[in-house]
């Protein structure tokens, strides 16, 4: 256990370095930060001035160590745009997508544990196929589209008048698929409660909860039909082991089979895949947040690429980096926890 | 007395032989998808035959019909029959010539990626030992940092370092080399697992026994037994192109809205859709999720039929 934790560690540090390598590498080649600070009509020599002030004239090995020391005691440089460290600036977006996050985290438990048991237990019912089918479009639909079309149909509101207008059923059909748009789409709303101080929070009141249902539910949805699929694939497997077939023998009750015998085992495989993907979340965050304006981390990456506010995207790359790195860690960790025939040292049997 | 040679069957006839074709024959799930992604492709590629306008051409945008609805709205115009966009450009004709770019850097990124992956996962498999260390070290840490970010912040940076006008005029070349340098990891893995189970079989130590060079054992007797793994992932891996592609150019980090991909006319359209006008980003989004659906579900069949071990019910 102990050598793992040490070998996980050094790799942890070294993919950190290589990424702090790459996050500072950039910053010669992004754009002229004193351009973005300061205006047109500020004389070359102040500028130059600005420069050296900065320390932007210096070379790259000696702007590294610079870097890497203050890093190190958590100071990540000013951000241009917002004039305040950089770290600062990450902090007040967090909390923004860590709720939206949790938030479709919470959809994914709710929903893709049920449905994927459900369509594992009885395959060939009509649910099950229709989830299936359901499933994989949701993978095939860009997580974009379908905060769109959600926008449309819930916020903008959709008025149908496909049916014939004169008759009842027309009528009846026709305000039945129309939709009243009344969502809220745009950012986390009026709705926002202070908490410890400064942690903004959507789950405290009624206006704040209908802010983050449209951004949760569209970053749910590239995940859920993933998470489908696989509880289902490993449940099916596991439904063909023996030792479910001798429970079954003993006549232990079939929900006790399923939801205690084999659910155990169903959800090994899911932890590791979960723990990766909520990675990958971080990254669909970036695009979730851009169509709702939903003011996390994502959308502030984006804003900083295009004010080319370089200590603010090198901090986002480090902090995503440390959170990548963390899960994945700890994903290993649970993983050898739960299941004891995993060799965490990778010592070969 | 006529001697009775065997009678070697050509290609074709094998194909018709073939457990692929007897389930193809079967599944009209895989017939649709294969008609409607063939029809895609074909109207794509042929969109400057087919197409009523060009949308690259200055000369024939009428900026006054701008934002006209589909036909099937009031107030349509009968000569643009998907209405038009916010710069009056006829939609129909964009978004043909759109599905060729996206299809255009769906390909060629996935190209780029198998020639990478199955490069990489080769001399991984094959030469085992520092190389295989190395490489797999590589995948499992690009590969954990998702393909898509990699991608995001890899675009970012090079339209950031370049310009927005350099990055504009070469985005087809760096989307391909951004896609296609994110997700090589995914060929590499496959293509390695393949290879280990490859490598202690008979023929291989025949073809060293002979004193064939590694890089030709490699390529020319090792590379023919994992194809089909090859083959299956690529179908995903075009879907997912065509995806990563159409995320990008929706954060303003991909095809430029002069010379537009589904994903950008997604993204124009969308700064429209509080006006009402839903078609712009609603219609070319259709597209975008049809291409994809009938990839995907493609490639699900393909995977079911070269790997009968994962038989679903």
């Amino acid at each position: 256990m102990i050598a793992f934790l040490v070998k996980r560690l050094m790799h942890a540090v070294l993919v950190m370095f290589v990424i702090s390598l790459l996050a500072f590498a950039i910053q010669d080649n992004l754009g002229d930060p004193i351009q973005q600070m300061v205006g047109q009509s500020v004389p070359e020599s102040e500028r130059e001035e600005l420069r050296e002030r900065f320390g932007l004239n210096d070379p790259f090995l000696v702007q590294y160590t610079r870097f890497a020391k203050n890093a190190l005691q958590g100071d990540f440089g000013y951000s241009y745009f917002y004039r305040e460290p950089a770290l600062d600036v990450i902090a007040r977006h967090l909390p923004a997508t860590l709720e939206l996050v949790f938030a479709s985290t919470f959809i994914i438990v709710l929903f893709s544990v049920p449905i994927g048991v459900y369509s594992a237990i009885k395959p060939r019912s009509p649910i099950s196929r229709f989830f299936m089918g359901i499933s994989i479009i949701g993978i095939s639909i860009p997580v974009f589209l379908t905060a769109i079309v959600l926008i449309q149909i819930f916020s903008i509101g959709l008025t149908i008048t496909f049916f014939p207008e004169g008759t009842a059923w027309g009528s009846w059909l026709n305000s039945f698929f129309s939709t009243q748009g009344n969502m809220p789409s745009f950012g986390r709303g009026g709705g926002t409660v202070e908490m410890f101080g400064y942690w903004e929070t959507n789950f405290a009141s009624w206006n704040g909860l209908r802010n983050i249902v449209l951004p949760a539910v569209s970053l749910a949805s590239i995940m859920l039909p993933l998470f489908i699929r696989l509880i289902r694939a490993e449940m099916m497997e596991v439904l063909q082991s023996d030792y479910v077939k001798y429970a079954r023998a003993k006549g232990i009750s079939m929900r006790r089979v399923y939801f205690v015998h084999a659910l155990k085992n169903t959800m090994l495989p899911v932890i590791t895949v979960g723990g990766v993907q909520i990675g990958t979340m971080v990254a669909y965050t970036i695009l979730t947040e851009t169509v709702f304006q939903w003011p996390g981390m994502g959308l502030m990456f984006l804003d900083a690429i295009n004010r080319a506010d370089i200590p603010l995207i090198i901090t986002y790359l480090m902090i995503v980096g440390v959170i990548f790195v963390i899960t994945n860690t700890l994903v290993d960790l649970i993983y050898g926890l739960v299941n004891p025939t995993v060799k965490l040292t990778g010592k070969p049997a | 007395m006529t001697t009775t040679t065997p009678s070697v069957p050509g290609r074709w006839q094998r194909f018709r032989d073939s457990y692929l074709w007897y389930s193809f024959k079967r599944d009209y799930t895989a017939q649709l998808c294969f008609a409607i992604f063939v029809c895609l492709v074909f109207a794509a590629f042929s969109a400057p035959l087919l197409a009523p306008t060009n949308p690259y051409d200055l000369a024939q945008i009428d900026i006054l019909a701008s934002e006209l609805p589909p036909f099937w709205i009031d107030g349509a115009d009968a000569n643009y029959t998907l209405g038009t966009d916010a710069q009056g450009r006829d939609l129909l004709s964009v978004i043909l010539y759109g599905t060729r770019v996206s299809l255009l850097i769906g390909f060629g990124a996935v190209a780029l990626q198998a020639l990478l992956g199955v490069t990489f996962g080769l001399m991984a498999g094959y030469l085992g030992g520092r190389v295989d260390a190395f490489l797999m070290r590589l995948a499992d840490i690009q590969l954990s940092f998702s393909t898509l970010m990699v991608a995001i912040v890899v675009g970012a940076v090079v339209k950031a370092s370049f310009g927005s006008s350099f990055y504009s005029s070469y985005a087809v070349l760096m989307l391909v080399l951004i896609i296609g340098l994110a997700e090589w990891p995914q060929y590499a893995r496959t293509v390695r697992a393949s290879v280990l189970a490859e490598k202690n079989k008979e023929y291989v130590d025949a073809a060293r026994v002979m004193g064939l060079r590694s890089k030709r054992i490699m390529f020319r007797h090792v590379l023919p037994n994992t194809l089909s793994p090859i083959f299956v992932i690529s179908t995903v891996q075009i879907a997912n192109a065509i995806i990563s592609e159409a995320a990008l150019s929706f954060l303003g980090l991909g095809m430029p809205e002069t010379h537009p991909s589904l994903g950008s006319l997604i993204k124009s359209g969308f700064d429209y859709i509080q006006s009402g006008s839903w078609w712009i980003t609603l219609i070319p989004g259709a597209v975008l999720v049809v291409l994809v659906l009938s990839i995907n579900l493609l490639g699900d069949w393909l995977r079911d039929v070269m790997n009968p071990r994962l038989y679903k019910g």
